[in-house]
């Protein structure tokens, strides 16, 4: 039996809850029965299931009971919906807390990657391998040649260790010029890795990224300058021969104004580029702009190629200037230079301003 | 020392329009100079090139095959003879074939382009 003070208990019941909830205000006013107003209540979930209490419950139990009951029940699930919804809020902002300091510690770690990234520590990993281009993406043939490359600067450094104790231990001419022609094979080795790498990334390439901060200090299109590699060894290599002497100032002359050559046709590829890029006219369509990519990679991988070609002919020509012990010591102190340029990289990671 | 580059150098344009082979027409026109290349005016490479020889004091002759009414044919001519694209830049000394840019660097590095421009009379010592 419904009377209409209980009906109306009931509605004021209902009306707490939904109070509490803060919703659907409407589907309380539609309904005159408090059968469909309790169907209302179920479609309003805390988010709680164990707080959740069935429409089923709610009729069967309101049929049961007497009218002096189903106030307290009423009460009593109101009070667990109230203490159910406490702990959800309590649960969701532990949650939050915990996303909130997740999402900062990462902002720090990408932090510090960069900054060791900038520093030219070699960053390699057996799931990403360090790579992502200038597009963002993992790029399978870099990743293997940064891998090969970091294998070839093990080999390299082991060489130099060979050659130095060779030179100690006074070993006979023929057994130096085998380890000389397997150092300047190593060196061509290098230049056909970066002859393939440059056919996938050369702009990656001639970065040097590949390489630490101090090489890349002296960088000139994507590697070593040809003129600078007398400088480094000249003084490891005297006392030479007047002929020699010749020929050394041939090279040294030579090699600066071949590189000299490649220099100012880089200037002029970056200048028509800079104009293309700034014309309307060339930078039109896609069409267009395609045009002006293709043939500006293109420019630009003919040099980076022509750079390593030159820095070979260049290494190649001062070992046929010199004697075998001459050519022994060069590549000695040319492979400890760079050892030596590769220890200062990580001074600098490590000692940070 | 002035050296001639620029997109004009030294073109000469010729007044036979006989339908002559360009292969002809290129080993005609490298005979004609001590150090001759032919270029395209818009590549870098062949200005590479030319600043080379400039910087050793080189005068080269120029023919800038964008600028030739029959340059596209010269092209495919040179291509042919190289084996390999792109066509230019092509140097010829003493009327002799050199090659591309990589032939010319290297032999300069290994000091065999020196020798070869005195004999052609380009260098003087």
């Amino acid at each position: 039996m419904n009377s209409p003070s209980a009906v109306l208990t009931r509605r004021m019941a209902i009306y707490e809850q939904f109070h509490q909830i803060s919703r659907w205000g409407d589907a309380f006013d539609r309904d005159d029965s408090p059968n469909t107003g309790s169907s209302a209540i179920v479609q309003v979930d805390v988010g709680n299931k164990a707080g959740y209490i069935s429409c089923d419950q709610v009729e069967h139990s309101r049929s049961d009971q007497e009218t002096n009951k189903p106030t307290d029940k009423i009460q009593r699930r109101l009070a667990q919906n109230r203490e159910a919804a406490r702990k959800c809020r309590i649960r969701k902002k532990a949650y939050v807390q915990e996303l909130e300091s997740s999402r900062l510690k990462l902002a720090q770690l990408e932090q510090e990657l960069e900054r060791a990234r900038q520093q030219g520590i070699y960053i390699s990993s057996a799931s990403d391998s360090g790579y992502f281009g200038l597009s963002g993406a993992v790029n399978p043939g870099i990743s293997a040649f940064e891998m090969e490359y970091g294998h070839w600067v093990e080999v390299q450094d082991k060489q130099v260790c060979e050659l130095r104790n060779a030179l100690q231990a006074h070993i006979t001419d023929i057994e130096l010029q085998i380890l000389v022609e397997t150092g300047l094979n190593h060196y061509c080795n290098l230049f056909r890795m970066k002859a393939d790498a440059a056919k996938v990334d050369v702009f990656y390439l001639s970065s040097g990224l590949w390489r630490t901060s101090a090489e890349r200090f002296f960088h000139w299109i994507g590697g070593f300058r040809p003129s600078e590699l007398l400088h480094v060894v000249i003084s490891h290599i005297e006392p030479l021969t007047d002929q020699q002497q010749l020929e050394v100032c041939h090279l040294r002359q030579s090699s600066q104004q071949a590189e000299d050559a490649l220099s100012q046709g880089i200037e002029k590829l970056q200048h028509n580029l800079a104009q293309n890029v700034a014309s309307d006219f060339s930078w039109g369509n896609y069409g267009a702009q395609m045009a002006v990519a293709t043939d500006v990679l293109e420019a630009f991988e003919g040099f980076v190629n022509q750079a390593d070609h030159l820095r070979e002919q260049t290494l190649l020509q001062m070992v046929r200037v010199l004697t075998t012990h001459q050519a022994a010591r060069a590549l000695l102190a040319l492979g400890e230079y760079l050892h030596r340029l590769r220890a200062l990289s990580s001074l600098w990671a490590s000692h940070p301003r | 020392m002035h050296c001639q580059t620029g997109s004009r150098g030294t073109y000469v344009p010729t007044s036979r329009t006989i339908a002559g082979d360009p292969l002809e027409r290129i080993e005609r026109l490298a005979s004609e100079n001590a150090v001759v290349i032919f270029s395209v005016s818009s590549c870098c490479m062949c200005h590479a090139i030319k600043r080379l020889f400039c910087g050793m004091g080189v005068n080269p002759t120029v023919y800038e095959l964008d600028e030739d009414p029959r340059g596209k044919d010269m092209e495919k001519a040179l291509m042919r003879l190289l084996g390999n694209s792109p066509a230019v830049p092509v140097v010829f000394i003493g009327g002799k074939l050199v090659g591309a840019m990589d032939r010319v660097m290297a032999s300069h590095i290994n000091g065999t382009l020196v020798p070869l421009l005195k004999q052609a009379g380009a260098l003087w010592l």
